[in-house]
């Protein structure tokens, strides 16, 4: 029990410090995060640039920060979306079951059996770029798996005998399904959150790499990846923050989860 | 009975999209190694599967290349890579020589007729084929006549032989044998510039088209060993060479493909694997291990090509004033550490008779003069515009995200929007559907006149819609005429035009590293202003 606390207070602390700093990056940077200066190219860490300065004499602090709002407003919208629909969709299918869900069921197992990113290519290439394209694209990928989530939970709950007096009392389907059965299943569901959010966080990251994903005028964390992998010998600083900060905003959100899910007595 | 029916449908669902995932692989595979691959890996030797760097003491190299060769054929080649490589297997009567001019090669010589028309070459004595056969007229005819279309509907194979775009009408009206060992080829219209458009028509053995491909046997200082695509090509000296014989045994040349193609020929450079690396990107410079580096440009023209046709840059006004509120030597400090060389017209430096540097000094970044012209166009605040940039191109994309922060000093506001290479090419290059981008343009055959015509107005390759009645003019006369001094002011005068009326924003010929093994000798390295790799030069210390 102890240890499972441990996991949600480092969590949260790490998540609240992570967010916080993001925000920060709204508001305030130390420097433009556009602004070149050729005396600072390749500067080392240090007091004036914490996180040094990468090939065109920026501030990586200060692209770090707003990479970091990007990348985490692009992962929060993706959350959303995904988690809508796959809620909608995996609560409808769980609990009335039937041919319609075996169908949207498989129909899920065939996205999923590809991987996310090549799908995320594909639509790319059809949408084009921009943020709200990778959003949307990334979006609907989150769906199968969120929808999948929420069925399984469904089902293991609908024939409960609470469902059934509320059924025998007439409450409407769509009032068990969002008030009763729903917070039942909410451990589950902020768990596969946490998961979803670093999965979200990592595909905007790994997008921007390969270079389909924001404008390359906006910084963010997977793009600045992307343009210090030509420097990892020379400036590996370059790569590194970037790197560190990805790594922080996913090991806060996952040990919250670990934690929540340790405190609530859910299986893994 | 349902569960059966279940299984069974589940049975069928799961072959379907087994079959989807592998149709889907086998397609991706075959456009990949290219039609010609299956064909070439089939005629290989077993033994050449594995090289023989070991055995064959220290006098042999291996040369790192980032593209897969697209063919052996030499008149086939369309990456600039592969003709680069290609140029150790075969010669054309003449061959492109490192002060951009050309040098006999398979003919010893040649007379042209004083209206300009006829070209009369005399074949060199002595020079054979990798086989040992010596080649003869009718090998030249062969050639000549192939890369003239002769098994292509009659439409050249050679761009340069091309004399109208839309019909593939061809430059040359006939080729003849001469008296002897002579080869007469007759002409359309007179063009000073044909024997370098020669360098491209290289001499294989007569009949042998179908199988040049598979087994490439040309005159060049370097026999062909083996090929595997996607891996690797060796070469072999070449004894019976009729010039100054290669100094190596034997060169493979290893193909790195990818977006990680370069990092991964580095980090061989560095275990000492690799001897010698082209077309490195300066940022690389202190990343090569013992390797000496000498600097070179890429032979091209790095520019914000601008669509002249689509508003508001159809008005010079406007070209202008973005050619003022740009910070050229800033870019070239970002995106090439200083070392790119600034052009300010279709020209790039290593065509040293052609190269006007002080068309680079016409628009310095001047804020208030830039503002002044987008007033008078009509734009006092500025305009909203795209830049589009090809993805895998990091200096394109870089140079483009400066443009876009220096326009906004003189309120333009620059979108940047990142495409793939593909996409670039049909809707930037070939569809002409695009505001401004950020590219490098080279010349396909090593000639000013390449990097000039294609702007005249109804050029197909014009993609910015460049269109002045002078420059037309201009470009027409200096084809046509037989004066080279005066087709030499001709050419000058277009560039003067295309930087007057700013057509594009000229930025710079970027820097490029090639980087040799220490155990070489670095001045063995003979530099080219076009694209070849010549191995035949290099030696050991």
């Amino acid at each position: 029990m102890k240890r499972k606390n441990w996991y949600l207070a480092a969590g949260t602390a790490l998540t609240v410090i992570m967010t916080a700093w993001t925000v920060l990056g709204f508001f305030w940077t130390p420097y433009d995060p556009s602004a070149r200066s050729s005396a600072d190219k390749y500067a080392l860490p240090s007091l004036a640039h914490p996180f040094g300065c990468d090939y065109m004499g920026r501030d990586i602090f200060s692209r770090a920060l707003e990479g970091a709002g990007t990348t985490l407003t692009i992962a929060a919208a993706v959350l959303v979306i995904g988690f809508v629909f796959g809620l909608l969709i995996g609560a409808l299918c769980g609990y009335y079951g039937g041919a319609a869900d075996a169908l949207i069921m498989r129909l899920c197992d065939a996205v999923s059996a590809f991987p996310s990113i090549l799908l995320a290519l594909v639509a790319i290439a059809l949408l084009g770029r921009g943020k709200y394209n990778i959003i949307a694209a990334l979006g609907v990928l989150f769906v199968p798996s969120f929808a999948r989530l929420v069925r399984g939970e469904f089902l293991k709950q609908r024939d409960r005998d609470y469902v059934k007096s509320a059924k025998l009392m007439g409450v409407s389907d769509l009032r068990i399904i969002f008030v009763h059965i729903l917070p039942n299943t909410w451990p589950v569901l902020l768990s596969g959150l946490t998961i979803g959010f670093n999965n979200a966080v990592l595909a905007e990251a790994s997008m921007s790499y390969l270079g389909v994903g924001v404008s390359p005028t906006e910084p963010s964390l997977g793009y600045m990846l992307s343009e210090s992998q030509a420097y990892l010998l020379k400036a590996p600083w370059f790569t590194a923050f970037p790197a560190l900060v990805i790594i922080l905003l996913i090991l806060g959100v996952g040990l919250v989860g670990e934690g929540v899910r340790g405190e609530l007595g859910v299986e893994p | 009975m349902p569960k059966l029916l279940k299984r069974a449908l589940l049975l069928l669902v799961v072959a379907a999209m087994l079959a989807a995932s592998l149709c889907a692989c086998t397609g991706g595979t075959q456009s990949g190694t290219g039609p010609s691959a299956p064909a070439q890996s089939g005629e290989l030797p077993p033994e050449s599967a594995t090289p023989t760097e070991e055995s064959e003491g220290k006098n042999s190299v291996t040369v790192g290349i980032a593209q897969d060769l697209d063919t052996l054929d030499p008149h086939m080649a369309v990456n600039a890579g592969t003709s680069e490589v290609l140029f150790n297997l075969f010669e054309g009567l003449v061959k492109a020589s490192p002060d951009g001019g050309v040098i006999p090669a398979v003919a010893s010589g040649w007379d042209v007729s004083p209206d300009g028309l006829t070209y009369t070459f005399t074949l060199r004595e002595g020079v054979t084929f990798h086989n040992g056969a010596p080649v003869t007229v009718e090998d030249v005819l062969y050639s000549l006549r192939r890369c003239n279309g002769g098994e292509n509907d009659g439409v050249p194979i050679v761009s340069s032989f091309i004399l109208d775009p839309a019909t593939g009408e061809s430059l040359i009206k006939s080729i003849e044998p001469g008296e002897g060992d002579q080869v007469v080829v007759t002409l359309a219209e007179p063009r000073l510039e044909f024997p370098y458009f020669l360098t491209a028509a290289h001499i294989i053995p007569a009949d042998s088209g179908s199988t040049i491909g598979s087994n490439p046997i040309g005159t060049g200082p370097f026999s062909f060993v083996s090929f595997t695509p996607q891996e690797s090509l060796t070469v072999k000296r070449y004894d019976g060479y009729w010039g100054d014989p290669a100094s190596l045994d034997e060169v493979t040349f290893r193909i790195y493909t990818g977006a990680s193609a370069v990092s991964s020929m580095v980090m061989a450079l560095q275990a000492g694997s690799l001897d010698l690396v082209i077309h490195l990107p300066s940022t690389y410079a202190d990343q090569v291990g013992d390797c000496a580096v000498l600097q070179s440009t890429m032979k091209l023209v790095q520019a914000l090509y601008i669509n002249n046709a689509v508003e508001p840059f159809d008005d010079v006004r406007v070209r202008q004033a973005m050619y003022y509120a740009i910070d050229v030597p800033e870019i070239i400090d970002m995106v090439c550490d200083g070392a790119g060389v600034p052009t300010g017209t279709s020209m790039y430096p290593a065509q040293q008779r052609y190269f006007l540097p002080e068309l680079a000094e016409t628009y310095t970044q001047d804020i208030e003069k830039a503002k002044q012209l987008l007033a008078d166009a009509g734009y006092p605040d500025g305009f909203d515009m795209t830049i589009t940039v090809p993805s895998n191109y990091a200096q394109h994309v870089d140079t483009g995200v400066i443009i876009s922060e220096q326009l906004e000093a003189v309120g333009i506001n620059a979108e940047v929007v990142s495409v793939q290479w593909e996409t670039w090419v049909s809707d930037v290059y070939k569809g002409r559907n695009f505001e401004t981008t950020v590219s490098g343009i080279s010349a396909s055959d090593m000639t000013a006149r390449e990097m000039l015509v294609r702007y005249a107005s109804d050029h197909s390759k014009n993609f910015i819609n460049f269109s002045d009645a002078e420059y037309d003019e201009v470009t027409a006369k200096a084809q046509t005429t037989l004066d080279e001094s005066e087709q030499m002011a001709l050419y000058k005068r277009a560039e003067q035009i295309l930087n007057e009326q700013a057509a594009s924003l000229w930025l710079q010929d970027l820097c490029e590293l090639v980087a040799i093994s220490p155990e070489l000798d670095p001045d063995s390295f003979t530099f080219y202003c076009t694209y070849v790799l010549d191995m035949s030069s290099v030696r050991f210390k």
